[in-house]
């Protein structure tokens, strides 16, 4: 039997998890993101997982880390400032293919910003934050419901592509409620263990190597500096590094259509627009109030690796309108692959668009 | 089974510079670790950044080498996901107590049940030889040219006043000490810290007039006092100069642990 619950975004994120079979997080308290980390020291402790606060948000991402080379689901939560601080481990993860699930439940920035404000100006940091080249995936609820599927699907896509994996929701989509339905059961995709006698570095078709969980006999050494197949350090051959880096990052971008996650909408249209967590919800409005096809609606829910695929199932397109909660993050990466206007929609503060704001957009004559 | 067949030999020659002492200390650990009868499929070694910190690479168990300073925070999430496995960190000066301290009084404070060695070399080693909040005043480095002007932290007293179950301070001369506090470390349950003073001889020897390997390690020896004469000296109101260090057993306690294994 489904149920049906009226439920915070943040509530339905740290569910979420736990009906993915999270066992350990590792959090620091921060707005607007707290009542994830609240939820599960709540009710991880019950299920015989483990909950600890940190000190801080590097010890945060240290910790879910080591927890997940022990074969258990890792989690953590966070905000702009902490999600600053998690990048140098994000990088040790991306490094040494650790899968983990980090939220980011985003707010104004720059710096401590706003707090209590909506945002969705880390779009590019969830990307490119930490040094070096490596690939991640990203992605973008725009729902209660969301906050609950995509956080489980995000476990899921650490274990499979062993990476992690950013749940890059906002302060308007963590804090509203609104009605969620639950699934009777969470299909869980478990890690695929390394088998005795393969290096523990070794990819499989997929580039992806089996994970060598500690206490099982792997002996496996783990490290951030460039290794070799063994995972024994290897620093100044520019063959090992070049073909590593080149792994890391070919593992995820081959699996852009797998993992994409989208909606296209009117793919008839000639003015489209883009979109990704709460500014959805002001497109749907838009599109509601309209009642005709002639607008067209990309929504994303996979933000990285970006689904270039789907911008061509809109044939007709003469622009491309991302109403963003950022200076155009997304829309400049959309600029990249079409050959039309990408009109990019700003909005700073912390307020939505409003519905006459997208409207009036759509009549400017460019 | 005997203490080298924890190695793995087959990632040698490794990186240490002759005369370095990380190598005594590491088979001091083993030596001790050897002792407790650990499976190595249920022991993990996990270490930061620096020379110290490349240790558990050349051992055969699982081993996790991280980021700089961020080892214990790290060993944190391993020991209380899966308090079945014996954790021991290797870490130095610098990577424990500079970029590293925060989560180092912390890991004490939660008293989690894991082993800890310094090896204090007094300087990083493996940046070329930079000052460290372990340097001694008037000790000189690379950045500091004219003699350390800051004041050195002194780690086990940080240890014990942060909550840690238990401390010992021995240096590489006295290896069967050494190796005792180890394996006592190993057996207390909840946060125990080993300091291993060490010479160092390419950046700090070098820089501080020991012209021998050994200078240094005697230097090591004759500045070392016992817990149990620093006491007797205090009690009789003799003067204890600033540039000598205790060792011994400084705290045996049985304070509540996080992660021991049930
Ligand atoms: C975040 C960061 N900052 C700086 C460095 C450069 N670095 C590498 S080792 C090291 C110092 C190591 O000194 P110590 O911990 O005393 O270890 P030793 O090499 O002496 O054993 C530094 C600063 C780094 N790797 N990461």
């Amino acid at each position: 039997m489904t149920k049906i619950e009226f439920w915070q975004g943040n509530t339905a994120c740290a569910e979420g998890a736990l009906a993915a079979g999270c066992q350990f997080f590792a959090g620091y308290p921060i707005t607007p993101s707290t009542e994830v980390a609240e939820h599960i020291a709540a009710k991880l402790p019950k299920r015989n997982g483990v909950f600890v606060q940190m000190e801080d948000e590097i010890a945060s991402m240290a910790a879910i880390i080591g927890a997940s080379w022990t074969g258990a689901r890792a989690m953590t939560s966070t905000s702009g400032p902490g999600f600053s601080l998690m990048m140098e481990n994000i990088g040790f993860a991306a490094m040494t293919e650790t899968p983990c699930v980090i939220v980011n439940v985003q707010r104004g920035g720059p710096s401590t910003g706003q707090p209590t404000m909506a945002a969705q100006g880390d779009m590019m940091q969830c990307r490119f934050g930490s040094h070096g080249d490596y690939s991640i995936i990203a992605l973008a609820p725009a729902t209660v419901q969301e906050m609950y599927e995509l956080t489980a699907k995000s476990f899921n896509l650490a274990d499979q592509y062993r990476v992690p994996v950013f749940l890059m929701a906002d302060e308007i989509v963590g804090h509203m409620r609104e009605r969620i339905t639950l699934p009777d059961k969470i299909e869980q995709v478990p890690r695929r263990e390394l088998e005795k006698g393969v290096l523990p570095f070794h990819p499989n078709e997929n580039l992806i190597p089996g994970f060598a969980t500690f206490g099982k006999g792997h002996g496996v050494h783990v490290t951030g500096l460039t290794h070799d197949e063994r995972g024994y350090p290897c620093t100044t051959n520019p063959n090992v590094h070049a073909h590593l880096v080149k792994r890391l990052v070919d593992k995820i971008e081959n699996a852009r259509t797998a993992i994409a996650d989208y909606d296209v909408i009117n793919p008839d249209a000639e003015k489209v627009f883009v979109s990704y967590g709460a500014p959805v919800r002001t497109v749907q409005q838009v599109l509601h109030d309209r009642n005709t096809e002639d607008i067209g609606f990309l929504r994303l829910r996979t933000i990285w690796p970006f689904a270039e695929d789907a911008l061509k199932k809109f044939k007709n397109v003469r622009e491309f309108l991302v109403p963003e909660l950022n200076m155009g993050q997304i829309a400049r990466e959309i600029e990249r692959h079409v050959n039309v206007p990408v009109i990019s929609l700003p909005k700073l503060g912390g307020d939505l668009h409003l519905p006459e704001e997208l409207e009036a957009a759509l009549v400017v004559n460019r | 089974m005997t203490y080298e067949d924890w190695f793995r030999k087959d990632r040698l020659p490794h990186i240490y510079c002759a005369g370095c002492g990380n190598g005594t200390i590491i088979n001091c650990t083993l030596a001790a670790i050897d002792q407790m009868n650990w499976n190595k499929d249920e022991t993990v070694f996990i270490s930061g950044i620096g020379c110290s910190s490349r240790a558990p690479g050349y051992i055969v168990t699982d081993s996790l080498h991280t980021t700089h300073g961020r080892a214990l925070a790290f060993a944190t999430g391993v020991k209380l996901a899966n308090p079945k496995l014996n954790v021991v960190i290797f870490t130095g000066d610098g990577d424990l107590a500079a970029i590293g301290g925060n989560h180092f009084i912390h890991a004490c404070r939660r008293n989690i049940d894991i082993t800890v060695i310094c090896m204090n070399n007094q300087i990083y080693g493996m940046t070329g030889g930079q000052g460290s909040p372990t340097t001694p005043k008037g000790c000189f480095s690379t950045t500091t040219p004219y003699g350390s002007a800051e004041s050195p932290f002194d780690l086990c007293e940080l240890a014990i006043a942060a909550g840690a179950n238990y401390v010992a301070r021995w240096t590489s001369y006295h290896v069967k000490e050494l190796e005792k506090a180890v394996k006592v470390g190993l057996e207390t349950p909840g946060f125990s810290f080993i300091e291993a003073m060490t010479q160092c001889p390419t950046n700090f020897g070098r820089r501080n007039k020991f012209k021998e390997v050994l200078d240094q390690v005697e230097a090591l020896k004759t500045h070392a006092l016992l817990k149990a004469k620093r006491d007797r000296m205090i009690e009789q109101g003799e003067n204890i100069p600033d540039d000598f260090f205790i060792i011994g057993e400084l705290i045996r306690r049985n304070r509540p642990a996080m992660g021991v294994k049930t």
